[in-house]
């Protein structure tokens, strides 16, 4: 059969026309696969349309299929042509054989050429009451198929009404892709700006779904539990009671089936009260949640992202559970990535040893970037667990005894953030990261050795000779460095001023005068004009004590978080972030988000809907590559990005976000927001505006993630200083 | 719901194209070519570009792909595509290049059946079977009472199952097999070790029997005699569709109406007390910068009527090794430049038996020193009638209408591939 892909001939078309009107039944088969091949690489087999359909009369159902697959394709085309095979499409809808009725069905909804649609509202009356529920199933879900197509047509003819009904129907697969089609109908409906809910999920449809859930297919067990996860009960008793009915579902072998019902009891748990059951309920979740792991690594991965949503809601569900997140040798990278960060969310004083010889064995692994991220989880490992912070140290400088490069810039970077936990603590420290002053040669890394520095330079002997080798080569570092080196020199000389005044006049004159970084400029010139008007408020200013970082407990805004949890297994709760963010244009865009704002919603609610809606602002700005197909046939490339690194490059969705959450303490999330896909969120401007010297000493090294674009952020807490 | 789905080869040449929904244009399949086939560097299985997100998966050298505009349920999403490929499987295979373009007519009416509109339908396998076959169906008379006899099935409370099923003999198979999840660390502590079991069940039985099945579950023991010893705690049980999730979930009891022929009943994982069938003993030392000296040693941890068998093992390398020799009392074992390994296989091992490999690698002298990240030892083996966790199926009841007898068959098997690693 591989001849069929055979290369092009001169005139195959002519020959294949030919053959469809050969008068042998099997070169006439031959003839439909040779052409159902080229349509699938791409060529034009449109011209073929009429002959193709003289083939469609026919006993052979696997012949019928083929040319209902052709039609399908160019029916849009051939518009005037299509009309010629009505007739035996209705007459198929009358067949006695119920596959041939529903792949009638089947096959019209999917046609979309205008004429044929007037045809197809009979016929499918009259198949949404076959007494086959096979053929009943298929034409649910082409009601809305015709939704999709010609909304008005449904409503007179009242096809909403009859799915309605048929929800009450005894076979439960029609049951499931009635709550499909109607779902469908109701998303494309509320869209459209339709006020009127299509699918209202009242207490005895519940009832009726409940039922089904335990008998249809696992793909109808996934549609039932995302209508259940729309009920909103009007009390607690019958929360429970969905809780409760959807509990076995956990033990289900499709994983989209156990994350739906993951779903389903987040959601109606909220409002069951009864401490004990919620204790259940969470204790029935977590085996199922730990067995997702054994899955294919791309469901895996789905898995760890909802993982990792539902502990920043209940840290207690796997608390018990970290040995089973450890890395596989050969799991893929996005698998890892995930299981650190998820390691790290559950590690505590009991299991932190184990967390540790964990992490120091990946330290040495090949992947750079999971080495780099391994480093990175032992120093929030450190901030989040006191007890545990000087063993955290300790492997740190093990592995900057590695002495390979990566590993070692990288445990400088961490290193700085745990001083900014444990000031004054680890001194010990500093000669040993002095010493490898002369293997950072990324500016990350720099600029928080030079920060140490500066931050202890009373204390480190030759503080002033080892600035001494930044200042020299000032002009040819990157800004962020320029920036740390202009403000540790600073502080060296108000913290010793005796030897370091040369240092202090050289570096303020180059950065004035030699600098093209105004932010460069500006601040120096601020110090500047310090050091020679007060003295004293300049120590104020930049040798102020700072607030000492903590790890956050969430990486999105808390009324995100409940909106992301209802949204489980799907994209949204994937990437962490609402669904309007990436779902562009069509379903429900911004305005439709302000809309529903603006009618009266609950106080959380609205809360959430405030929270989204300035998030999808900011990712509808950047949103330019929403690209029509027609931009990708003109050859142009969208410059797509790879999923992990689509939410790392928005600063301006991060700093949209930043502003809604409660956090004082949210420019932390910075420093480890790179971790994850989650946003990474920019210095608190309220921080800033509170004393001027503040981001002078905090934010420029602190804050920067190491895949977001720096530049964005350094203006964004900069600006403010360019005020004064 | 799932817009689309396509089957790409390794070059990106779309195979397969089936735009199930309107919101898309085939020529989608490009922008999938550009973005994930010919990028070396995807992170990722799935790409969201503006609204259109692709998710796909490998399998052999092809990618399955599907392609939503919504807000997708991403779990379901790969499901499906698995599920895609066991379908595919079980009609042609194996699923590469060569049986999609062979069976490509086969495929569509396949994807036509088990998606509709970007929903998935019924995908199980033995049901489909009656109706989408390899020959071609001819809609007579006759035809149509079995069709009308397969809808029914296909979308019934048990659609798994046709109802008219007859066997002279009645059997039933059960085969367990474990997968044993081993990490060691290089001090010989065991970092993580628990069973992925599958029960697999070959179901030769007639008409519509009603099954209940008995492990030596701790929670059920527990429950009923008191000081049974012998009983397994189960983590974690997943079940397939005919089993009621409800009763199980009520009174532990696992009672089903089984598809007719092979299935996987159920899974389960198991961390407690799991019982290390092979231990792995090596020492690796690194002698100047011009050699590696190895002593792995492999003993087996089970009663001696037994035996392991096709035990691979597994030695990683440095990089810059250009030869390695081996000593081996049995198997045999040999250094593959191209993966950095030393391959050491065993054809049968005994129970109660070690047995050593002592090897010599030679390195080229590099002139910037490397720091060799010693990936794990690697072990696959399998041992015949032996379970990690200790599982023991207490029995297999069988009930029908007719009451006739059934015979029934236990096997177990132990076995790891590519997830039983020692690190040194």
């Amino acid at each position: 059969m591989s001849s069929f892909r055979a290369p092009p001939r001169k005139g195959e078309n002519f020959e294949l026309s030919a053959d469809l009107n050969s008068e042998y039944r099997e070169k006439r088969k031959d003839a439909i696969k040779k052409v159902i091949a080229n349509m699938t690489v791409g060529k034009d087999v449109s011209g073929l349309f009429p002959d193709v359909l003289k083939n469609m009369q026919t006993d052979d159902l696997e012949q019928k299929k083929l040319v209902y697959l052709y039609l399908m394709n160019y029916a849009k085309t051939q518009p005037e042509l299509v009309i010629l095979a009505v007739n035996t499409f209705v007459k198929d809808t009358d067949d006695s054989n119920p596959l041939v009725r529903a792949l009638a069905i089947r096959t019209m909804g999917c046609l979309r050429a205008e004429k044929i649609i007037d045809y197809l509202c009979d016929p499918l009356q009259k198949c949404l009451r076959d007494d086959n529920p096979y053929v009943r199933k298929t034409a649910a879900l082409c009601v809305a198929k015709l939704y999709d197509l010609k909304p008005e047509l449904v409503v007179e003819n009242g096809f909403v009404e009859t799915l309605q009904e048929m929800i009450a129907d005894s076979n439960p697969m029609v049951v499931a892709n009635t709550v499909a089609a109607l779902t469908d109908i109701h998303i494309a409906a509320v869209a459209a700006g339709s006020s009127q809910e299509v699918f209202v999920i009242t207490p005895t449809i519940l009832n009726k779904l409940l039922v089904a859930l335990n008998e249809c297919s696992e793909w109808g067990r996934v549609e039932i539990l995302t209508a259940l996860a729309r009920y909103e009960s009007p009390d607690d008793r019958e929360s429970e009671h969905i809780c409760e009915r959807v509990v076995p579902q956990l033990q289900h072998a499709n994983a989209s089936v156990v994350l739906g019902a993951v779903k389903v009891i987040m959601i109606h748990m909220r409002n069951v009260h009864s401490e004990n059951l919620t204790k259940q309920f969470i204790r029935k979740m977590a085996p199922p949640l730990v067995t997702l792991l054994s899955n294919p690594p791309e469901v895996q991965w789905v898995a760890l992202r909802n993982i990792n949503l539902l502990l920043q809601k209940r840290h207690d569900i796997l608390s018990n559970e970290m040995r089973v997140f450890f890395c596989k040798y050969n799991d893929p990278l996005y698998v890892k990535v995930e299981k650190l960060d998820i390691m790290v969310r559950l590690a505590g004083e009991n299991n932190v040893d184990a967390l540790l010889s964990e992490l120091k064995e990946y330290a040495s692994e090949v992947d750079v970037d999971f080495v780099r991220r391994s480093i990175k989880a032992i120093g929030q490992t450190a901030i989040k667990i006191d007890e545990a912070a000087e063993r955290c140290v300790n492997v740190l400088l093990e592995l900057i005894n590695t002495r390979v490069s990566y590993v070692v810039q990288e445990a400088v970077v961490v290193m700085k953030d745990i001083f900014r936990k444990y000031p004054s603590t680890y001194e010990g420290v500093i000669p040993t990261l002095c010493a490898n002053l002369d293997e950072l040669d990324e500016p990350e890394a720099k600029a928080s050795l030079i920060w140490i520095i500066g931050e202890y330079a009373n204390k480190i002997d030759n503080a002033d000779e080892l600035l001494g080798i930044f200042v020299d080569t000032f002009t040819e570092e990157s800004y962020p460095v320029q920036l740390q080196t202009l403000t540790a020199v600073v502080k060296l000389y108000l913290q010793k001023p005796e030897g370091s005044q040369g240092l202090v006049q050289s570096i303020l004159n180059t950065a004035t005068k030699d600098c093209d970084s105004p932010d460069v400029r500006d601040r120096a010139y601020i110090y500047w004009r310090l050091l020679s008007t007060d003295p004293g408020a300049a120590k104020a200013v930049v040798l102020s004590h700072r607030p000492p970082i903590s790890l956050p407990r969430t990486t999105v805004a808390p009324a995100l978080l409940e909106e992301l949890l209802s949204e489980i297994p799907t994209l949204a709760s994937v990437y962490h972030k609402p669904a309007e963010t990436f779902v562009g244009r069509g379903r429900i865009g911004v305005d439709s988000v302000q809309q529903r704002n603006s009618s009266e919603l609950p106080d959380d609610r609205s809360a959430t809907q405030k929270a989204l809606q300035t998030v999808a602002a900011g990712r509808q700005a950047e949103n330019l590559l929403d690209f029509d197909d027609v931009s990708a046939e003109d050859g142009q490339q969208p410059s797509g990005l790879a999923a992990t690194t689509v939410l790392a490059s928005t600063p301006a969705a991060a700093n949209l976000l930043s502003g809604t959450s409660s956090n004082p303490l949210d420019d932390l999330v910075s420093i480890f927001g790179s971790v994850s896909m989650t946003p990474v969120q920019p210095p608190q401007p309220a921080n800033a505006l509170g004393g001027f010297g503040s981001p002078v000493a905090t934010s420029p090294p602190v804050g920067l993630p190491a895949a977001a674009s720096p530049p964005v952020q350094q203006a964004s807490s900069n600006d403010l200083l360019g005020l004064f | 719901m799932i817009s689309a789905f396509f089957i790409f080869n390794q070059k990106g040449e779309v195979l397969i194209s089936r735009l199930y929904r309107t919101d898309l244009k085939r020529s989608i399949a490009d922008v999938f070519r550009i973005q994930v086939v010919s990028n070396s560097d995807v992170r990722s299985p799935i790409i969201t570009l503006g609204s259109t997100s692709f998710f796909h998966v490998r399998v052999n050298n092809l990618y399955v792909v599907a392609v939503t505009k919504c807000n997708a349920n991403a779990a379901l999403v790969f499901e499906f595509c698995y599920r895609f490929t066991a379908i595919a499987k079980s009609y042609f295979g194996k699923v590469d290049e060569e049986s999609v373009k062979n069976n490509f007519v086969l495929i569509y009416e396949l994807i036509d059946e088990i998606n509709d509109f970007g929903y998935p339908q019924n995908s199980e396998i033995d049901t489909l079977k009656t109706y989408i076959t390899t020959e071609s169906v001819m809609s007579s008379p006759i035809a149509v009472e079995e069709s009308t006899k397969i809808t029914t099935q296909a979308t019934g409370a048990t659609s798994w199952r046709r109802g008219d099923v007859r066997y002279k003999k009645n059997e039933a198979f059960v085969d367990v097999v474990e997968t044993v999840n081993l990490s060691m660390s290089a001090k010989g502590t065991v970092l993580r070790a628990d069973v992925d079991g599958h029960i697999l069940m070959r179901a030769y039985l007639t008409g519509t029997p009603e099954c209940k099945f008995g492990l030596n579950d701790k929670l059920v023991i527990d429950k009923n005699e008191r000081g049974a010893s012998d009983a397994v705690e189960l983590d974690d049980c997943r079940f397939h569709q005919c089993v009621r999730l409800d009763e199980f979930d009520s009174s532990r009891t696992i009672s089903f109406i089984p598809p007719d022929g092979e299935f996987e009943l159920m899974r389960y994982r198991s961390t407690s007390n799991v019982k290390l069938p092979l231990r792995v003993i090596p020492t690796v030392t690194e002698i100047g910068t011009t050699q590696v000296s190895y002593v792995v040693t492999v003993k087996t941890n089970f009663s001696n009527k037994l035996s392991a068998t096709n035990v691979v093992v597994r030695i990683p390398t440095p990089l810059n090794t250009t030869s390695v020799d081996c000593k081996v009392p049995n198997g045999k074992a040999k250094y593959v430049p191209a993966e950095n390994v030393v391959v050491w296989k065993i054809p049968r091992i005994q129970g109660g038996q070690e047995i050593t490999l002592s090897a010599n690698a030679q390195l080229t002298s590099t002139t910037h020193r490397q720091v060799w990240a010693r990936p794990p030892i690697d072990i696959d083996f399998q041992v015949l009638m032996f379970t990690a966790s200790g599982l023991i199926v207490r029995f297999l009841k069988v009930f029908e209408k007719s009451n006739y007898q059934s015979i029934k068959w236990v096997r177990y098997l132990t076995k790891a591939s590519g997830s039983y690693q020692i690190r040194f």
